[in-house]
């Protein structure tokens, strides 16, 4: 579960790129990249991806080894039956599809089983998912506001939700395949 | 923030769907559950009542708070012309086949306040199929109804819907049809003289018209698969063969036996056509 904002693609790239097939866990990312109606985000980070992406789709289970992305102008939410919902509730902090929506219904999906990651934005988006995951005894993953290109995201993630790992993006996708191989 | 003990949470959001249903016959028990969660956690901090027992204790022993969660758990505001390719594709492929009807029935449900049936009643202006038009504008919130029927909005959405409007074919200028006084526009009341608004609830109310053309966008998302089911077969029944049906831009019918009703006249933008041959009750 990743949420990230302004540079947000420049971060995804290489990390999406670092995530080494096959994985045995979904990955789900939240980007307030995409602009509503265009559907650009899935075909250029396929390009930098070794696993398979593709927009979330509504109903739809998750699936492990695929990246799925937030669709833009809806929330994402995850059922607690593993499947897509999607919402057009009002926008969070100006977001829609917003990383607090996504986050917090996935801690109520997955509880302990969940890693949620904070890379850079400039929006305080996301914090208050994060302190759920953590409180529902999932992981909590912040990229070190030092080498963010947008700090705000990270720090607010680290003030109002703390984090069990707080690294540079580069060791990020190496902690991640660690996870996942011995979820 | 308040910690959650998830299955407290869910004893409690029970009982909450329950009170309202039993009491107040609305029924939410086939909402798509997460969001469901999330909008009843709002009511809780909206209101400061700290658990949603406490929210539940209000809804059942004050008469007017019924109307407060019903605003709080209903589909939300909306814009004009949103994806302005279904709107062109309704003025280009939909409409002139409606006009081969004499009369034409349109039922947009789930209306929220408003914003698609000022649209559509635009694009039927536009097109001169208008005057032969009797739109059913339906939704279970009645605070929405009323804003829907007022028609003002916040000037400030004007020129996102202005460029909408034009991206969707629009003849004119979007400002034709609203004045503006401060920070509000308001649509054009003659657009609504074919316009009947109505409380309708999808989940427990029957068909409500024969209709040629049936809107319901982004409105399905909020339930869950049977839900949705039962309603297209509502939709399905309320629409005569050949009837059209236009659904939000990325919603799935795969989940739903329904889906088989249709036929689509444009998968990508969610517009189906009812099948000619269909037997809802075994009948047709």
């Amino acid at each position: 579960m990743i949420g990230c904002s302004a540079g947000g693609l420049g971060a995804l790239k290489p990390l999406l790129r670092a995530l080494t097939p096959p994985l045995p866990l979904p990955v789900i990312v939240c980007s307030h990249s995409a602009e509503p109606g265009t559907g650009l985000l899935v075909p250029l980070l396929a390009r930098h991806a070794r696993l398979p992406v593709r927009e979330a789709r509504e109903r739809w289970p998750v699936e492990a080894g695929i990246i799925h992305l937030a669709p833009p102008g809806y929330h994402l939410l995850i059922e607690r039956d593993r499947c897509f919902a999607y919402s057009v509730d009002e926008p969070v902090h100006y977001s829609r599809p917003s990383i607090d929506v996504l986050f917090e219904s996935a801690a109520d999906a997955y509880g302990a089983g969940l890693a949620g990651v904070m890379l850079t934005g400039a929006s305080p988006d996301g914090a208050q998912g994060l302190a759920r995951i953590r409180q529902a005894g999932g992981l909590a993953i912040v990229q070190d506001p030092a080498d963010a290109l947008a700090p705000t995201m990270p720090q607010a993630a680290l003030d109002q939700a703390g984090a069990d790992h707080c690294l540079p993006l580069a060791r990020i996708a190496p902690l991640l395949n660690e996870l996942a191989h011995c979820a | 923030m308040d910690r959650i003990d998830p299955a407290l949470e869910d004893i409690e959001l029970e009982l909450f769907v329950r009170a309202l249903r039993q009491r107040h016959g609305y029924d939410f028990g086939h909402y798509a559950p997460a969001s469901l969660r999330r909008r009843v956690r709002q009511l809780v901090q909206t209101h400061g009542t700290g658990t949603i027992s406490a929210l539940t204790g209000r809804l059942l022993h004050e008469p007017e708070f019924v109307f407060t969660v019903i605003e709080g758990l209903s589909v939300p505001v909306s814009d004009m012309f949103r994806d302005p390719p279904v709107f062109r594709a309704l003025r280009e492929q939909v409409l002139p086949l409606l006009a081969s009807w004499p009369r034409i029935n349109i039922w947009q449900a789930g209306c929220a306040s408003g914003q698609e049936v000022y649209s559509l009643a635009i694009l039927l202006e536009e097109e001169g199929l208008y005057e032969r038009c009797q739109i059913y504008a339906t939704d279970f919130n009645p605070a929405a109804l009323r804003r829907a029927q007022e028609g003002i909005y916040p000037a400030r959405a004007a020129q996102a819907w202005s460029r909408n409007y034009l991206e969707a074919g629009g003849r004119h200028s979007l400002a034709d049809y609203y004045s503006a006084r401060y920070e509000f526009i308001k649509l054009d009341q003659r657009l609504r003289r074919n316009v009947s608004f109505a409380n309708h609830n999808l989940v427990t109310d029957k068909v409500f018209c024969e209709a040629q053309l049936v809107l319901c966008r982004n409105v399905l998302i909020y339930f869950a698969n049977p839900l949705q089911d039962r309603v297209l077969g509502l939709f399905r029944d309320s629409l005569v063969r050949g009837g059209f049906l236009c659904l939000g831009l990325r919603e799935s019918l795969e989940f739903a036996p329904s889906g088989a009703d249709f036929t689509a006249l444009d998968a990508n933008l969610r517009i189906y056509r009812r099948n000619v041959f269909t037997a809802p009750d075994g009948k047709a």
